[in-house]
């Protein structure tokens, strides 16, 4: 009882997103000899889950997104100790390469995503914005990334995708790694006229869509 | 020679104002990734030549080419050490154009950056910026500071406390309301409305955002909000779409000149358009609004 108590305590921190709160609510699990990868999984992270679908449906906003993402990163930061003396890892579920393409430098919803994705249980690389086609391929090769998202918020620059997509075919990476876009201008027409293995619309939908692309 | 802006507005008359100034310069040449602030220095017959082009489909109010003259959001560009320059330059070119009969609005757009608690960007540091920014405009001899494409109700109030800083001139501001009929940081039209005329903004209101169907929604929202502040629309001309690696905004003059005539009759007292439109749309506006040219 004491620990759904708990568990309810920690996503509620995270939906409220206060970052002290999941701080210090992951230093009294610890104290109270709860196995850190459950206090992720059925407290934090299930707090992210509503913050997720408040989003997606439009109740929730960017504020309320990224303050989440904020207390759920203290959370894990704070249990990440005792994860690694009890030899544990959270369950990786893929590698993803982030980043706003080259000639733009909108970084919102970018971050976003990338903020969702690592909540998620994904190891995140973000290269922020104006990413040249090169470097996307350069760390989708060093890190053996599974999945690569493409930002873009300016019709021109939206171009830039697609430029991604030929530089990972030259580097014969494309086989490899699952691209999926997003942007204001992108849409799944786009993403399949370019040849993109996936769209979304927003960052909670980018979950779904990036889980499916590897199969979780 | 034209009366305070102000004192226009006062008499009733509803002013056209212009239409895109990014998407009409990326049309003409500008490369991707330069922004359109870099020409004000570099070409400014192509700056001059656009806001003619607005002037001559009836606009009776332009905004400079300093949507992204703010320090922050130039140092992106590598152009930081040039604000004064850009703006002041951008405010000279724009009146150059407007002569003495329109109006000329400095505009200020976001900084790009996120506020604290969420981003870096403090709002003392913000209200510098905007403060800065505006300095430069007024010199260059604008008729009023117009902020626009606010999303974030802080960074907003920053824009207008810097504004008001820095010079005696009115100060409009509009936010883009994108997500569902609010901006993406969840600010409603009432609470910009209100939060704006309680600072002493002069007109308020809605540009660039989704479909420009959906000013219809905000407008009366914000005139009950704040009906002493006059109201502007300046929506996108729809959502950009790519065909065949084209971009295709969908709304066309004419439709964007239905729209015109049914945000005038919620109040609005300002009406253009934003990113996707043309000096066709404003064309099409300035005559259903005006009847034919000039009346």
């Amino acid at each position: 009882m004491v620990r759904e108590r708990i568990f309810e305590e920690m996503a509620q921190a995270v939906i409220d997103g206060l970052p002290d709160k999941a701080r210090a609510l992951a230093h009294d699990a610890i104290q109270a000899g709860i196995d850190p990868l459950e206090a992720i999984e059925r407290g934090f992270k299930a707090g992210m889950d509503v913050v997720g679908d408040g989003f997606a449906k439009g109740e929730l906003f960017i504020p309320d997104l990224m303050m989440s993402g904020e207390a759920m990163k203290a959370a894990i930061a704070a249990l990440e100790p005792e994860l690694m003396k009890r030899k544990q890892q959270r369950q990786v579920l893929g590698r993803v390469v982030i980043g706003t393409v080259q000639g733009d430098i909108h970084e919102i919803g970018k971050t976003l995503v990338a903020t969702m994705l690592a909540a998620s249980g994904f190891e995140v690389h973000d290269l922020g914005v104006d990413v040249s086609p090169q470097r996307f391929v350069d760390m989708v090769r060093q890190v053996d990334a599974n999945v690569v998202g493409l930002s873009a918020l300016l019709t021109t620059t939206l171009l830039n995708q697609e430029t991604v997509i030929l530089t990972l075919k030259e580097a014969g990476l494309r086989d490899k790694v699952k691209v999926i876009v997003g942007g204001v201008p992108a849409s799944p027409e786009w993403a399949e006229e370019i040849g993109a293995d996936g769209y979304a619309e927003n960052a909670t939908e980018a979950v779904e869509v990036v889980k499916r692309m590897v199969g979780v | 020679m034209r009366p305070a802006i102000l004192d226009r507005l006062a008499s009733g008359q509803v002013l056209i104002a212009d239409g895109a100034t990014g998407t009409m310069l990326q049309s003409a040449g500008l490369p991707t990734g330069v922004p359109g602030e870099a020409w004000v220095l570099d070409r400014p017959e192509q700056i001059l030549a656009l806001h003619r082009a607005y002037l001559e489909a009836g606009s009776q109010l332009i905004l400079t080419t300093t949507f992204g003259g703010s320090r922050a959001r130039l140092a992106k560009a590598g152009l930081d050490h040039q604000v004064e320059a850009i703006n002041r330059r951008a405010a000279e070119l724009a009146r150059q154009a407007a002569g003495d009969e329109a109006y000329v609005g400095g505009d200020i757009g976001p900084t790009g950056e996120m506020m604290q608690p969420l981003g870096k960007l403090t709002y003392e540091t913000a209200v510098e910026f905007f403060a800065e920014q505006a300095r430069a405009l007024a010199a260059g001899g604008v008729d009023v500071i117009y902020i626009e494409t606010m999303s974030d109700l802080n960074e907003a109030r920053a824009a207008v406390q810097g504004a008001q800083q820095a010079c005696d001139l009115p100060v409009f501001c509009t936010f883009s309301f994108d997500t569902r009929g609010r901006t993406n940081m969840g600010v409603r039209p009432s609470q910009a409305a209100q939060t704006m005329a309680a600072l002493g903004v002069a007109a308020v209101g809605a540009n660039c955002g989704h479909a420009p169907e959906e000013v219809l929604e905000i407008l009366p929202q914000m005139r009950e909000a704040a009906p002493e502040a006059y109201l502007i629309a300046k929506p996108n001309a729809g959502i950009p779409r790519m065909v065949q690696r084209q971009v295709v905004y969908d709304a066309t003059p004419e439709r964007m000149a239905e729209l015109a005539r049914q945000y005038v009759e919620l109040g609005a007292r300002i009406v253009g358009a934003c990113c996707g439109s043309s000096p066709a749309h404003i064309s099409a506006i300035a005559a259903a609004i005006h009847g034919e040219r000039g009346s």
